[in-house]
């Protein structure tokens, strides 16, 4: 069923190293670049959405925000789906505007996560408070990137899949941040580069790693009607789907198929659309191969075919399916649960036609695919020029 | 620095008690024989509440791995690098653990391992495979 729901407006905040703004300084920036995009203010909100963050302890995330920013809200609730929860978001933003419970909700979520810990820090508070079971996993001492690393060893094992068809990845989502002024890491690479950068956990090398950044984006969901009356072009929900196939990766009964499927298959079924519809797809890329399993996993390819996919520039802009435009987590930013949600707003801007030098030509859908866990929890969302 | 000791609950402290006495147990329904893991309340196959800890055999074969060579913490950057690895036991189900005993570089997906036990804590031994 479609929602009677549009993104009214998009906003994010600087990425990359920002050390002159707090977790709720950026998510203010990010909001108030959204409100700016729709030409709206913050009193005509009245419905709010966050995600929890990593950086410091707050009690109720939403009414933290909510408060920080002078949302009075009729509506508020904080998702935490991990990685997927950009596009729940809009999802459930789009159900509170459908169903009448709010006029005009604002989705906000990210923080200063490279400024307030160093790296090292980082990961060992993701290895022992992240996705790995405290019981089960942690004990035996594995970094988040090993749980992947898992995942693509297997991957490499039952496919065939090289670790230079993963650099692919990390090659052209890095050309596409180039593209971004507003991407973290911009300096061209190469397969090459990759394959020597420093190994992990085998097969992955750093360069196959989300980075770590700061940042914060938002966008606001409205009524169709209400949206076409804003000053941009509204951008439609047309379909979304979830999945969930696992909690833990050691306990997952089939490692080469994911919750992908499931979300993939009730996006496209709502939207009443299939992958070949399908303009630019805005791709969870949380290490390069996330990339190449949702892609199969979507039914963009078949499965074990996705280490062959992402070669031959197929996944760049100008190829036959662009994916993460903007440069995803592995180049353009990854403030955390946040990260995700630059997939949607990049997805906006291109179904906009706003996407300057990374425009992707007559983008008319799009879609955004968010994961969390450990290729645990999805969410497909699949948009369209309203 | 320690490194970070498993904290059994009411639903796993069978698992850790066992693993410190050397035995190696896992959850199986008496209602449909199916083994499963992790531990949890309801059989994820037929969702019975009538599950009893049983001694596995120990064989299993290892269905994925990786070298670490990045610690999460300095608690484990002595033992670098290291495989951590999922194991898929001859019962069915799949669990974490690491290949010791062998060099990391020698460890294969479809190995062949048996189980083993490391002690990390006065009252506490890990679970681990080494080659068969
Ligand atoms: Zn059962």
């Amino acid at each position: 069923m479609k929602l009677n729901a549009a993104i009214a407006g998009v906003g994010t905040s600087r990425v990359g190293q920002v050390a002159d703004r707090s977790a709720l300084q950026l998510q203010a920036d990010a909001a108030q670049a959204a409100l700016a995009d729709a030409g709206l203010r913050m009193t005509d909100i009245d419905g709010l959405l966050t995600t929890p963050v990593r950086v410091e302890h707050w009690n109720m995330p939403c009414g933290v925000v909510a408060n920080h920013l002078g949302v009075k809200a009729s509506y508020l609730s904080t998702v935490d789906v991990a990685g997927a929860s950009g596009c729940a978001m809009i999802h459930q933003a789009a159900m509170a505007v459908a169903t009448g419970q709010a006029s005009a909700v604002l989705c906000v979520a990210g923080q200063n996560l490279l400024t307030h810990g160093s790296r090292a820090k980082a990961v060992k508070s993701m290895a022992e408070g992240g996705s790995a079971h405290p019981q089960f996993e942690v004990p035996y001492g594995p970094i988040v990137p090993s749980l992947y690393a898992l995942v693509a060893q297997r991957h490499m094992h039952e496919f065939g899949t090289t670790p230079g068809q993963m650099a692919e990845v990390a090659v052209t989502l890095r050309r596409h941040a180039s593209l971004n002024p507003n991407a973290h890491k911009r300096e061209l690479i190469t397969v090459s580069d990759v394959l020597k950068s420093r190994m992990i956990t085998t097969p992955l090398h750093i360069l196959d790693c989300a980075i770590v950044s700061d940042g914060a984006a938002a966008a606001i969901v409205t009524s169709i009607e209400r949206a076409r009356d804003l000053k941009k072009r509204p951008v439609r929900l047309l379909g979304q789907g979830y999945g969930l196939r696992h909690s833990h990766i050691g306990e997952h009964v089939d490692l080469m198929s994911t919750g992908a499927v499931d979300s993939g298959r009730g996006a496209f079924k709502s939207a009443g659309l299939t992958p070949t519809d399908i303009d630019v797809a805005q791709i969870y890329d949380c290490f390069t191969i996330t990339v190449i399993i949702e892609l199969e996993d979507l039914g963009f390819c078949k499965k074990g075919e996705g280490g062959q996919f992402v070669e031959g520039g197929r996944i760049g802009i100008g190829g036959e399916l662009p994916v993460t435009t903007h440069g995803g987590l592995l180049s353009g930013g990854h403030p955390g649960l946040g990260g995700g949600f630059f997939h949607v707003v990049e997805a906006v801007r291109q179904l906009r036609g706003e996407a300057a030098e990374r425009q992707v030509r007559d983008a008319e859908v799009a879609l955004v695919h968010g994961n969390g866990g450990v290729i645990s929890i999805h969410c497909t969302i699949i948009l369209g020029r309203g | 620095m320690e490194r970070p000791v498993p904290v059994p609950d009411a639903a796993t402290a069978p698992y850790w008690a066992a693993a410190n006495e050397g035995r190696f147990v896992m959850p199986r329904c008496t209602q449909c024989g199916r083994w499963h893991f992790y531990p949890r309340a309801l059989c994820p196959h037929c969702s019975s509440e009538k599950l009893e800890w049983s001694d596995c055999s120990g064989r299993g074969t290892v269905y994925s791995y990786t070298v670490v060579h990045r610690a999460p913490s300095p608690a484990f950057a002595a033992e670098l690098p290291y495989v951590v690895a999922i194991v898929e036991v001859e019962e069915g189900p799949r669990l974490m653990s690491s290949v010791v005993n062998c060099a990391p570089e020698t460890v294969r997906i479809g190995m062949k391992v048996r189980a083993a036990f490391r002690r990390v804590a006065d009252d506490t031994q890990l679970p681990v495979f080494e080659p068969a």
